[in-house]
């Protein structure tokens, strides 16, 4: 099944689906999971964003956290007591895109000729690096006001319309968590809009032309320069917005939340979900954030039931129970839960030829 | 003067620490290809095992050598069978799946063990019992005490060891083919996965080996202690060239080295603006620049991409 946003016949139920979700996780679970459900929109677009990267060019990259992190601070300082500026959202936003696509092409230019996981190590230690200095710049000039972070960070708002607020429309009561969902949700569906005609472009054909054999895409007249220096741009765009909106809805950042843990968290939403598959990339981004909050709920009053105490720390037990997860999941389905078609039909190829021809290539190019 | 020796010593000993974890991520690379994200966690077990064995021992009045040694014999068998079953779980069956499905699972093995140990040895920082007395001796204008000392000879016999073992042995011949190339070294009548597990246990061993050092030069256990001892020994690997013993040697004691000088001088070259909270930018910084000039690594060779 293929959402395609294109089609003037775009599908009506699940857009209603989509418009009342809210609401129907409100009733059933309460405040809080729609708070859950804004945050899981966060990620999806910090997803896509990486997917791009490593999806659709394959390039390995564990610091892309730091993108988020570069998009979330420019909106913290230019919208807070910090610096006593007050810019509106509509000039914060895309400037915080702007700097982390900045941010992309600065990581990406001096790395191009790396290869693997080179690569990774370099921006994993890109991401480290950004994290430590935000953890730093408050002496001698305080500038990110070091590890208390940022907090009375103004929340989102278009002109006079704030996403922070409840109103009241037509006897009904819409909370700000209401409110950001269906912001979250109309950029989310932008990111999706433009990753699935990107995939179709000549660009992301280049992509994963480059992803396949950097050599033969070179030889069919693929500028990979560019063109890898466009992917990371592109990721690092979108991670700036979804970092700028994740200052807004949380009225706070500090350089905690940008821990190495967390891009290999958005890593995983990419690779257990299905890389380069839109659809395989939100339904990871679901259940890698949905996950873990339901085995914060399970963990304590489950073993309450069952053994009549708290034996072992709920938050350590939730974690590990995370962590079986991921693997076996991956055991069970090792191109993610929803790959790409291109993907699921290398992977049921005969091993034996795919083998055989990866090594040909490999004693080729020795 | 006597400053410059003396981070140049805590450089060194450090650096013989990474070095060693260093070593089994890039054995475990060079025969797989397979970034081993749970290694740093690998230490960490060892380092809490040695503390546990060695406390009871202690207690029950074991002569201090000994109690050291059988601790440490310990550390490295839970240890080689930790590394052992880690492969069998959850890399064995990925072995033909696309490249990063065995990253992520390596990520969840890491997961688990960090908290796995956290139920077990809870949240707290553990003081380390030495049964003996870390005598410091004054050289030249700088001080080194009995334990660094040990950590950078036992440190040098394991890697000598190692490379008789790599380069002497007859298993250590069947590594050298299986990363060569594995479906030639089958024909040749080698068992791969006899070599693979072999691998993973002696990497597994350098790696409690290693935690007991840390520990016992620190003085402090941490269930956390392994997530970034593992980032900087991989670190250290990929700056020598991934896949390459020798790099992974020279890695860790350069990485060791550069930290230690960087915290000790980044204040003085920047005029005060930068302090010693920059230590780990430093030693990023220097693997980027390391890597635009020779990307694969100070010893690497040119590696073909592998998809």
């Amino acid at each position: 099944m293929k959402i395609n946003l294109n089609s003037k016949l775009f599908n009506a139920p699940i857009a209603i689906a989509l418009l009342a979700l809210p609401f129907i996780i409100d009733a059933l679970f309460g405040h809080g999971w729609v708070r859950i459900t804004d945050f899981a929109l966060l990620y999806i677009m910090l997803a896509l964003g990486l997917n791009i990267v490593v999806g659709y060019a394959g390039l390995l990259d564990l610091g892309y956290i730091a993108f988020f992190a570069v998009g979330a601070y420019t909106y913290a300082l230019l919208g807070s007591p910090q610096f006593g500026l007050h810019w509106p959202m509509v000039v914060t936003l895309p400037l915080g895109a702007l700097i982390a696509c900045g941010f992309g092409v600065l990581l990406g230019a001096p790395t191009l000729k790396l290869r693997g996981d080179y690569l990774a190590i370099v921006t994993l230690g890109f991401g480290e690096i950004i994290r430590i200095f935000l953890n730093n710049l408050n002496a001698p000039v305080n500038i990110t006001n070091g590890p208390q972070g940022i907090s009375a960070i103004d929340p989102l708002q278009i002109g006079s319309f704030s996403f922070g607020n409840s109103y009241e429309w037509m006897g009904m009561r819409v909370d700000d968590v209401h409110l950001h969902y269906y912001l979250f949700l109309a950029f989310t569906l932008l990111v999706i809009f433009v990753s699935r005609r990107l995939e179709d472009s000549r660009i992301g054909r280049a992509w994963v032309a480059i992803r396949e054999d950097e050599v033969a895409a070179s030889a069919m007249g693929v500028n990979t320069r560019n063109i890898k220096l466009l992917a990371f741009a592109m990721g690092a765009t979108f991670g700036g917005i979804s970092g700028g909106l994740f200052a807004g809805f949380q009225g706070f950042v500090s350089p905690e939340s940008f821990s190495l843990m967390e891009s290999i968290m958005v890593l995983c939403m990419v690779v257990l979900g299905g890389m380069g598959n839109v659809g395989g990339v939100v339904l990871g981004g679901v259940i890698l954030v949905a996950l873990p909050e339901l085995f914060r709920n399970a963990a304590g009053p489950v073993q309450q039931a069952l053994l009549g105490k708290v034996v072992v720390d709920p938050e350590s037990l939730r974690m590990l129970m995370f962590g079986l997860a991921l693997i076996l999941v991956m055991l069970w389905r090792p191109a993610g839960l929803w790959p790409s078609t291109q993907r699921r039909r290398e992977f049921d190829a005969d091993d034996g030829v795919l083998q055989q021809e990866q090594e040909t290539v490999y004693d080729a190019s020795k | 003067m006597d400053i410059l020796l003396q981070q140049i010593i805590n450089g060194l000993v450090q650096g013989s620490v990474y070095a060693l974890v260093a070593l089994g991520y890039t054995m475990v690379y060079g025969i797989l290809g397979l970034i081993n994200f749970a290694h740093g966690e690998v230490v960490m077990i060892g380092a809490m095992i040695a503390l546990t064995v060695l406390k009871a021992l202690l207690a029950a009045a074991f002569a201090p050598v000994l109690a050291v040694l059988l601790s440490l014999l310990a550390a490295m068998a839970v240890c080689m069978a930790l590394g052992y079953s880690i492969e069998r779980i959850a890399y064995r069956p990925l072995r033909n799946a696309p490249r990063l499905a065995p990253l992520i699972t390596a990520i969840g093995v890491s997961i688990v063990l960090q908290n796995l140990a956290m139920m077990i040895w809870g949240r707290e920082y553990h003081s380390f019992p030495l049964p003996f007395t870390s005598v410091s001796h004054q050289f030249g204008g700088a001080i080194v005490n009995d334990v660094q000392i040990g950590i950078v000879i036992v440190a040098l016999v394991i890697m000598l060891g190692l490379m008789w073992l790599v380069h002497r042995t007859r298993m250590g011949r069947a590594m050298r083919a299986v990363a060569e190339n594995p479906a030639a070294s089958v024909l040749m009548g080698v068992d791969n996965n006899r070599v693979i597990s072999f691998t993973f246990m002696l990497g597994s061993a350098l790696a409690a080996i290693a935690g007991f050092m840390v520990s016992a030069n620190y003085g402090i256990v941490h269930y956390y202690m392994g997530f970034m001892l593992g980032l900087k020994a991989f670190t250290a690997a990929v700056l020598g060239g991934i896949g390459n013993l020798r790099g992974a040697m020279l890695g860790g004691v350069l990485l060791g080295l550069i930290e230690s000088l960087g915290a000790g001088y980044i204040g003085d070259l920047t005029g005060g603006f930068l302090g010693s909270n920059y230590q780990d930018v430093f030693a990023f910084f220097v693997l980027i620049a390391v890597l635009i000039f020779r990307p694969s690594g100070l010893l690497g060779e040119k590696l073909a991409e592998r998809a």
